[in-house]
């Protein structure tokens, strides 16, 4: 997976607010970019995908941050 | 020691003006009431007895199966009474499998999107061949990967819900294709009062105060000629169910059910529509999506998420502008995890209210309803600089 342009941290937070704040991150990425969110949130994991769906993203998928929280990668598409 | 002052029930609150969490709970129906009150009164022995007041116990107990057992297509000796939805399910589904015991049939196919009910018994067992079946976006299994793990070696029994108990969708029950010796068991405490039930099942439960009757009654239903053995200390046979018969409760139970069946056409007509205008007013918000399956699907309940709102707030900033409503979101829940049933369908789990009817929701309660949401969430998106 390629290094995204942007990673929010996101650690801690409760179900949504990782999904604002990729929201909130998003115009700064430029179209074609990744962003990525690390949340160990257990929502996290089927709220970004669907996310994606309702918002026109791209969802790349699930990798491991390297203190093994998960990281949530998204493409930048609309 | 103090003795306690004031008199039970005191402190209880008054209902919610706009109680939309029928799904849980719906409120007593007056034909229950009714029976149930004349029911204590007479039912309160033991059936087991040989004396006059037991005998008059057993004639309103079998009556309660008789009834129950003509409303739901089954005889009167198939029927139990159990202490919840949640015990008869365990009791149904643990006693399929119990039967088998001795043979190397163990495992349990299920969908993904079974109540937490069946999901907990199936847990409970402990086997490697026990299978969860995907579901499409709709919620809705495919009968044919039902059918295809079903046929997998060491499988003892299917389970399939008759309908889906947060999103609403019907699931294709009728369109099972078994293999001869594979009992199924369906969960019908989301359908049962709602909706057509599926006509070919070997047990099924029901929870009643989901279609009226009274809290604390589960309906239990095993074919006779089915194998099924109590899967918990006690005697076979479903006649006394975990012990002592609540005889008032499930007079009360049948009432409530003969109750709803006579009128389900009507009422399902009515809740369809209403439902119908849920669906559009609160999918025309922005990033709000409705979920379950729009036509097949119970008449009284409609899920629908919220991004960027949590669901335990929506619930509590419904509830102040009046509404009682039910959510999947993992914050409203014990295990802070999402309700498996979104997750499953690939639905957003956060934001996620599901509202369902009672008999008597009008046109204005869910106008008021829709634009309660529609205030409330995007008071919270401007709150959260969205």
């Amino acid at each position: 997976m390629t290094t995204p342009a942007a990673e929010l941290d996101c650690r801690g937070l409760p179900c949504p607010r990782p999904i604002i704040e990729l929201a909130k991150a998003l115009p700064a990425v430029a179209l074609g970019e990744l962003l990525s969110v690390v949340s160990d949130d257990p929502a996290a994991r089927h709220d970004v995908p669907a996310w994606c769906r309702m918002r026109g993203q791209e969802y790349v998928g699930e990798e491991a941050a390297d203190d093994g929280v998960p990281r949530y990668v998204v493409r930048r598409v609309s | 020691m103090t003795t306690p002052s004031g008199t039970p029930g005191e402190a209880i609150p008054r209902p919610l003006d706009h109680y939309l969490d029928t799904a849980s709970a719906e409120p007593l129906h007056p034909a229950a009431r009714e029976v149930l009150l004349a029911a204590l009164e007479r039912g309160y022995a033991d059936p087991r007895r040989l004396h006059r007041q037991a005998r008059d116990a057993r004639l309103l107990l079998d009556n309660a199966r008789a009834v129950v057992a003509e409303c739901l297509g089954a005889r009167p000796d198939e029927v139990g009474f159990a202490a919840s939805g949640t015990d008869a399910v365990h009791r149904g589904l643990l006693g399929l499998v119990r039967a088998q015991r001795g043979t190397a049939r163990t495992g349990v196919v299920h969908s993904a999107v079974e109540h937490s009910s069946v999901l907990h018994a199936v847990g409970w067992l402990d086997s490697p061949l026990h299978a969860s079946v995907p579901v499409d976006a709709s919620a809705r299994v495919d009968p044919a990967a039902v059918d295809a793990a079903a046929r997998s070696d060491g499988v003892a029994v299917v389970a399939l819900q008759a309908a889906n108990q947060e999103v609403g969708t019907v699931q294709p029950v009728d369109a099972l294709d078994l293999p001869e010796r594979i009992p199924l068991f369906v969960d019908a405490a989301a359908a049962a009062g709602r909706i057509e039930l599926p006509s070919r099942w070997d047990a099924l439960a029901a929870s009643a105060r989901k279609f009226g009757g009274p809290a604390g009654v589960g309906v239990l239903v095993v074919r006779r000629e089915v194998r099924w053995s109590t899967p918990f200390p006690g005697d076979d046979g479903l006649d006394q169910l975990g012990g002592d018969a609540n005889v008032p409760g499930a007079l009360a139970t049948a009432a409530a059910l003969q109750a709803v069946l006579s009128e389900r056409e009507e009422t399902a007509a009515r809740q369809h529509e209403l439902t119908d205008r849920i669906r559009r007013a609160v999918g025309s918000l922005p990033d709000t999506e409705v979920v379950g399956d729009p036509v097949d699907r119970l008449p009284h309940l409609v899920t629908f998420s919220c991004l960027y709102v949590a669901g335990d707030e929506l619930v509590t900033a419904l509830d102040r502008r009046g509404y009682g409503v039910a959510s999947g979101s993992a914050c409203t829940a014990s295990t802070l995890e999402p309700s498996h049933v979104l997750a499953a369908m690939g639905a957003l789990t956060h934001g996620n209210v599901r509202v369902s009817l009672r008999r008597d929701s009008t046109v204005a309660e869910v106008d008021g309803f829709c634009a309660a949401v529609a205030d409330a969430v995007a008071e919270f998106r401007s709150g959260a600089g969205l």
